[in-house]
């Protein structure tokens, strides 16, 4: 682990982003940007998750074993997010009687 | 430095420190293996139990010795057990505690007090489990299949799960230590390629405990939620899907099965090469196919599902992957036999085990490749064959791994030898009485006969009788380790430092070791398993 | 052949000569050093864990929330996003504050760590104030899964009831809503007394600029905790 003192104006910086970026994901969800909304809020989640793990974390200054870690775990999950998905995509394209009961939409009453 | 049969006389860990509470309160990871070595055994006992009333049911076709739900509950307290209680922590939690540390030339793991609290926490989830064995056991099958476990189920689900979401948390644990000592507290010299294999084989294992652990706690979790508060995860009743639940515990429950297997193979490369006192065979190659089966073994489990109504997509894609991760568990058996080839071999009692495994641990693994491909599973999904194809890995494989490392190692962790013809004997017992057991099983499946039902058709009866008649073999040959190994510790052969003549640093100090393991640190010059033409082999 | 070989070796060539003396090492390590990196990879290895751990709820969010697209937009309509927001501003802070508790440590500021580390605490107390606010809210808008899930309660606006539907795949949404956030709010109550302990320590002055692992330990876990809601403000509040 480096001894890596982070001056605070960094802190500071990263924090600034943060509170702009809550905002934006606030600001984009009333704008409704419809099939990009979903994308957007989760590009800008991450993008704020990646700044709490480099700066406030100190990934950025640590070493290559560390940061290994830390990319591992989200790896695993997209492996189990990534091949999960997939079953439930192709239900019902093979073999009909796997497919799933309906969705629910709010126009059903 | 020699020491020959003063060790067990010197100060070492056993005799350290005396009274109950010095060992409850150990920080020392030999010791601390020894309390693992304890309840491991004791579970291991318990999940026999179960097992014996199965196949004792299971000699007449009509189930006339337990009822349909009592049954039930004998084969799903027989899985929990052995997997989380026995299978998962045997190998790691007593050998690799005890041994890498040795191996690596470190004076303890690198969390001494955290690998005391996985001990407590395993204790504690064995504790919850068998209060839900005494408080009328669980029906469900160790797979805990929704919606059956979580709403229709009448059984102790909930505190077995409890327990297992417990006991999890000391495999994590346990895994975690390793990783860290692994990587932060090798001896000068020992590079990641002069590790001995079974070092590897953990650091793999390792990877799996941390990584698959937390998804099948956070099921349990679930499971219980759903049971005891109603929220609704798997629940057809709400639109909850009862295959998403088999996906988080299979994610899981596949790559614990290399939990299992991966140490034991750790084991069978440090055997192979002492007893027949050469190097291995491709070594960069065998440490190398440990970390692909931690990788690839996260990838196909959906090869449990492929009759549950998963896509035929994700199927043919399981199937191909499940392929795919036999071939780095094919070269290890390989490499472990081209390391047999023109090697000096001595047939004590674990070279037997290891013996019985490269057989054993084949056919399972042939047995799987059957499972692995789509159209074949269909007709033998939840038969017998499926039984006989795990038992063979679990049992034929990884039991067998660790009652040869337990009989090498039992001079390093107790200074006294075991008796070596009480120890053939069992081996033999264990590989005749293994295999009468369970070859009839994978007839069985085939011929059609369900897994889980306490009756069958008539036609069955005779390979189940054997079946059975095989099983009480099996029992006698764990037993009798149970005893000579009891016995040992006052009547055995006091040995010194290196009774097999065996490389590898944790031959280098006394039997038993000092509590630091070695009087100064160890440094490493050589490579894994440096035997040479002039060696003396120990008969 | 030669054997491996013994030797001394003790860190003492170490260029932090004292690290032996220090009252907190660990003699199974070489050097504090090496216990320093060992403690840091044990927690980042901790923490891989906890992202798998969440994982499977995120995994069953995943797939209800395509199954049911329209439930989980009703059901989110139902949640106040302003005190969704208010926590996420609050919880970020929190995470700045835990950054200043271990900017202080590494600087040796004593009375400085532990005010960092209280107002970390406080800052996480608020955001479970607000929860148990939005947890109670629930409660009586007969929201919380089960029997009485969807139920007319005793002053809403007939106009509110919930159609017919909705009920039962809502109940999947507030299924991932409570167990979501419950697991994390259980995280942040566990967090809570080992930062307290933390800040007790640090009060006596057990931390310095050569020793300071379990304040940047527990700062680890913080900005673990901050970063999991990070993802379920948009993911349960912001829907559609």
């Amino acid at each position: 682990m480096s001894d890596h003192v982070v001056p605070v104006r960094v802190y500071l910086a990263v924090f600034a982003a943060l509170m702009v970026l809550t905002g934006l994901t606030v600001a984009v969800w009333r704008m409704d940007l419809g099939v990009f909304a979903t994308p957007v809020a989760l590009g800008i989640a991450m993008l704020k998750a990646v700044l709490v793990i480099l700066y406030f974390m100190h990934v950025k200054y640590n070493d290559k074993l560390t940061k290994l870690v830390a990319a591992s775990g989200f790896f695993f999950l997209v492996i189990l997010f990534g091949i999960t998905i997939l079953d439930y995509w192709a239900r019902g394209r093979l073999n009909p009687e796997t497919r799933l009961p309906g969705a629910v939409h709010l126009e059903d009453k | 430095m020699t020491t020959t049969s003063t060790g067990a006389e010197r100060r070492n860990y056993l005799n350290a420190s005396e009274g109950l509470l010095s060992w409850l309160l150990t920080t020392d990871h030999k010791r601390i293996a020894i309390l693992y070595l304890i309840s491991v055994t004791f579970m291991f006992f318990l999940g026999g139990f179960f097992a014996a009333g199965v196949r004792l049911e299971l000699l007449t076709p009509r189930g006339d010795l337990l009822e349909a739900d009592t049954y039930n509950k004998f084969f799903t307290l027989h899985g929990v057990f052995m997997v989380f209680f026995v299978l998962i922590p045997a190998i790691p939690a007593i050998l690799g505690n005890f041994l890498i540390p040795l191996m690596i030339g470190a004076r303890d793991l690198a969390f001494p007090r955290i690998n005391l609290l996985s001990w407590y926490i395993y204790v504690l989830g064995a504790a919850f489990t068998i209060v839900a064995m005494i408080s009328g056991g669980v029906d469900t099958g160790w797979t805990f299949y929704t919606p059956y476990s979580t709403i229709y189920s009448n059984s102790a689900v909930l505190t077995a799960g409890v327990g297992i979401f417990i006991t999890g948390f000391s495999s994590i644990l346990t895994g975690l230590n390793f990783i860290v000592t692994i990587h932060k507290m090798r001896a000068p010299g020992l590079t990641w390629f002069r590790l001995p294999l079974f070092v590897w084989a953990h650091y793999a294992t390792s990877l799996i405990q941390i990584l698959g652990t937390p998804v099948v706690a956070v099921t349990v979790l679930m499971v219980a939620a759903e049971r005891a508060f109603h929220l609704g995860f798997f629940d057809p009743r709400v639109g909850g899907d009862p295959v998403l639940f088999q996906h988080l515990f299979w994610f899981y429950s596949h790559p614990a099965v290399y939990i299992m297997i991966l140490p034991a193979m750790g084991v069978i490369s440090e055997l192979v090469t002492a007893f027949s006192r050469k190097r291995i065979f491709g070594y960069p190659v065998v440490a190398i196919s440990s970390l692909s089966i931690a990788v690839v073994g996260f990838l196909v489990w959906g090869h449990h599902m492929y009759v549950a109504g998963q896509s035929a997509y994700a199927g043919m894609v399981f199937s191909f992957l499940s392929f795919l991760v036999a071939i780095p568990s094919a070269i290890k058996t390989f490499n472990w036999t081209a390391t047999l080839y023109k090697g000096s071999i001595s047939w004590q009692a674990p070279m037997l085990y290891v013996i019985g495994f490269l057989g054993l641990f084949t056919v399972g693994g042939l047995t799987g490749i059957f499972l692995a491909s789509m159209g074949l599973d269909v007709h033998v999904h939840d038969t017998y064959f499926v039984v006989a194809h795990f038992h063979y890995i679990m049992v034929g494989g990884a039991i067998m791994a660790y009652m040869g490392g337990l009989h090498f190692w039992w001079p390093k962790m107790t200074g006294r030898m075991y008796p070596e013809w009480w120890a053939r004997v069992s081996a033999v017992l264990v590989f005749i009485g293994f295999n009468a057991t369970f070859f009839p099983q994978f007839l069985l499946g085939y011929l059609g006969m369900p897994r889980r039902y306490h009756a069958y058709v008539g036609e069955f009866q005779v390979l189940n009788v054997f079946s059975t008649a095989g099983a009480s073999v099996l029992g006698v040959g764990y037993l009798l380790p149970m005893v000579y190994f009891l016995w040992s510790l006052k009547y055995g052969e006091v040995v010194g430092d290196n009774p097999f003549g065996a490389k590898g640093l944790e031959w280098q100090t006394s039997s038993p070791p000092p509590v630091e393991n070695f009087p100064e640190q160890p440094r490493v010059t050589e490579e894994a398993y440096a035997y040479s033409e002039s060696e003396v082999g120990h008969a | 052949m030669p054997e491996a070989a013994l030797q001394h070796g003790h860190g003492e060539e170490q260029a932090d000569g004292h690290a032996q003396t220090h009252p907190r090492f660990a003699h199974h390590f070489e050097s504090l050093e090496n216990q320093k990196e060992s403690a840091s990879l044990g927690m980042w290895v901790f923490l891989a864990q906890e992202v798998m751990f969440f994982g499977g709820l995120f995994m069953a969010y995943i797939l209800y929330r395509n199954l049911y697209h329209g439930a989980f937009e009703y059901g989110s309509h139902l949640l106040n996003w302003k005190l969704g927001f208010f926590n996420t501003i609050v919880l970020i802070g929190s995470s700045v504050t835990m950054a200043m508790a271990v900017h202080s440590a590494a600087l040796g500021q004593r009375t400085r760590i532990v005010g960092w580390l209280l107002a970390t605490i406080l800052l996480g107390s608020v955001f479970l104030g607000v929860k148990v606010v939005e947890y109670t809210e629930k409660f009586h808008h007969n929201l919380v899964p089960g029997e009485t899930f969807g139920l007319p309660y005793e002053g809403m606006d007939p106009h509110h009831a919930m159609p017919d539907n909705m009920r039962r795949p809502t109940q999947v949404y507030y299924s991932l809503y409570f167990a979501m956030t419950g697991l994390h709010a259980l995280h942040m109550i566990i967090g809570i007394p080992i930062l307290a302990g933390i800040a007790w320590f640090a009060h006596k002055g057990e931390y310095s600029a050569r020793f300071h692992t379990p304040v940047e330990l527990v700062g680890l876990y913080w900005h673990f905790v901050d970063i999991v809601w990070i993802f379920l403000f948009p993911l349960l509040y912001l829907i559609h």
